[in-house]
């Protein structure tokens, strides 16, 4: 196990270097850090010439690229000119806390209502309750998720006021706060988080219940489990103890492997609500031209879904024997 | 017994037909994309008005009897609009599904049955951009490529193909070790006449339900880059996507703006998805799919 482990973890670090250069390469093509100056038009070409000598920027990139990483790692990310000098950490930690609220409660509240509707499809298998499951998981996976987001502000934000005949929208469709308060209010803060969750997590359940459904039927034909029918256990044993928990593990794993699909939606639902987080920061730099947080916004990303996959990965690994003894 | 041997006479494609043509959802989704494929590709006979036409003296016109789902802002018919942007979408949808599939094809069967350190190289590559955000690769990509729909076809299929490749791939290292490669290798057949005359057809279920998932998955990418206003320009070529990125200020206004190319792609991607689980069906191709 430790050998499964150590060499999985072996790789990581080639593979996490060579995303990050991707990330650069791909960043740079499209921005580069003089970007804010250029659109100046009280900065002389001069001076921008000057600068970007200054900086480098007719290096080879395998030379700017060390030396940004040898920045990165120690959590320097530079200032940005867009956003009148400020420091990018800063920026980005608020961004990155903001979105981790928001992916963690649709993550959380995906999961247990895709393993249960998963669930009761697999056990009812082929009943009516299996059905509308199927019919609605295939609804949630081909509605996209900006498209969704509008809809629900429409009818929470009118429709729903309209039909009622109530003054003010039910729920707030944008922003973290109503407009004017100060501070923390966690109810306020609360509302305005159901909307974009409701967007991220109709797919995400899709998805989960799809995958739990199919892990469990396939628990339950493996031969413990006829196995556990056979010694004459309660049909509600064999299927809590020795079918629900086996299949989870596949589809939680499997959940960490879609980490990386998970942040499209995060990217669409954060600009319709207006959600201060990593993927309208990510939107907003590479339409502003502010290269710092462009940069900053997109590695840290990718780390993040990187290290998720990881975990499922080897999770997946350490607990199920079968994958280990074939990884060696 | 003449059924049976009607039955083992039977092509395999016949018979996958068969499989698919008694699943009655998979059918109606079938004839529902023909219907679509069709009234977009007819646009200019069945469209009220030419695509981009204006009626500048009905600028956001409600429904009625001239403009049954209303006007835009630049007083274009919502209904003609939604038909033409249909044709992009899906042409882009169908070209990089068959593109993406291609390569994920050529990857996995290349990896899965020479094996060794090509395999390594191909699939540590493949796990990598797997490993990427790839809606925000995706971004920069096409904001590196330009806004034709070529580029975005481009774009899409570039980062599209990796799942298939890893699916093939498994599929392949399975196939290599049965009797008839075997055979064929022990013949004499070269790499490449076994690679396409014994492999492919036996990968021709993974990959038709791969290609289907890839037109869904191309449909909705690209009506994502489309909202964002990296996709097609919307200067010229509508697309659903860019409708909605471009009336979105307006749905409060006039909500047929968003709803039709919203139900259009909904409706679209929903029975390409129906459509890829019959042929999941047909061909008895294990596994849930992802789109």
């Amino acid at each position: 196990m430790a050998r499964y482990v150590l060499t999985r973890l072996a790789t990581t670090v080639p593979i996490l270097l060579a995303i990050s250069f991707a990330v650069f390469w791909a960043a740079n093509q499209v921005s580069d850090p003089t970007v804010a100056l250029t659109v100046n038009p009280r900065i002389a070409p001069e001076d921008i010439t000057r600068y970007r000598e200054h900086l480098g920027l007719g290096d080879p990139i395998l030379s700017r690229y060390l030396q940004w990483l040898g920045d990165f790692v120690q959590a320097d990310l530079g200032i940005s000119l867009v956003r009148n000098g400020a420091d990018v950490w800063p920026i980005v930690r608020t961004a990155l806390v903001n979105t981790l609220v928001l992916v963690t409660l649709a993550v959380a509240l995906s999961l247990v209502a895709g393993i249960a509707i998963g669930a009761i499809s697999a056990i009812r298998r082929g009943s009516f309750i299996d059905y509308l499951a199927t019919t609605v998981s295939f609804l949630g996976i081909s509605i996209p998720v900006f498209w969704l987001g509008l809809m629900l502000q429409l009818f929470f934000g009118l429709y729903l006021a309209n039909w009622l005949g109530i003054g003010p929208p039910l729920l707030p469709t944008a922003g973290l706060y109503s407009p004017g308060q100060q501070g923390f209010d966690l109810a306020d803060r609360a509302r305005h988080l159901v909307l974009p969750t409701m967007a991220l997590s109709l797919q995400l359940i899709a998805v989960y219940s799809r995958y739990m459904r199919a892990s469990l039927l396939d628990v339950m034909n493996s031969d413990h489990v006829r196995a556990a029918r056979g010694r004459g256990l309660p049909e509600r044993t064999v299927v809590v103890r020795h079918g629900v928990r086996n299949a989870l593990l596949p589809v939680t794993a499997q959940a960490a492997t879609d980490a990386g699909q998970l942040v499209g939606g995060l990217v669409v639902t954060e600009l319709v609500f207006q959600y201060p987080g990593m993927g309208r920061l990510f939107v907003d730099a590479l339409y502003g031209g502010d290269y710092p947080v462009l940069l900053a916004s997109v590695m840290i990303v990718a780390t993040a879904v990187f290290l998720v996959n990881l975990a499922g990965d080897l999770s997946y690994g350490v607990l199920d024997p079968r994958i280990r003894r074939g990884a060696r | 017994m003449a059924l049976a041997e009607h039955e083992l006479a039977e092509r395999p494609l016949m018979a996958a037909w068969r499989r698919f043509a008694s699943r009655r959802v998979s059918v109606v989704a079938l004839v529902a994309l023909v219907i679509i494929a069709a009234a977009v590709a007819g646009a200019d006979l069945i469209a009220p008005y030419r695509s981009g036409q204006q009626h500048l003296d009905h600028v956001l016109a409600p429904p009625g009897a001239d403009f049954l789902l209303g006007t835009d802002t630049l007083g274009r018919d919502t209904l003609s609009q939604t038909l033409y942007a249909g044709r992009i979408s899906l042409v882009i949808g169908i070209s990089v599904a068959l593109i993406a599939s291609l390569l994920g094809t050529t990857v996995g069967v290349v990896a899965g049955y020479l094996g060794g350190r090509i395999d390594a190289v191909l699939m540590r590559f493949t796990d990598t951009l797997l490993a990427l955000p790839l809606l925000m690769m995706i971004i920069l990509l096409a904001r590196i490529l330009g806004d034709s729909a070529a580029d975005v076809v481009l774009v899409l299929s570039l980062l599209g193909w990796m799942a298939l490749a890893r699916i093939i791939r498994a599929k392949t290292l399975a196939l290599r070790e049965q009797e008839f490669v075997v055979a064929a290798r022990s013949m004499g057949a070269s790499t490449t006449r076994i690679m396409v005359r014994h492999l492919l057809p036996n990968l021709v279920g993974e990959i038709s339900v791969a290609v289907s998932l890839a037109v869904a998955g191309a449909i909705l990418a690209e009506s994502v880059l489309s909202f964002l206003g990296l996709g097609v320009s919307s200067a010229h070529t509508p697309t659903w996507g860019n409708m909605i990125g471009g009336n979105e200020g307006f749905m409060t206004v006039e909500p047929w703006l968003v709803w039709a190319p919203g139900l259009a792609i909904v409706i679209t991607v929903l029975a390409v998805n129906y459509v890829g689980d019959g042929l999941r069906d047909a061909f008895d191709v294990r596994g849930e799919g992802r789109s």
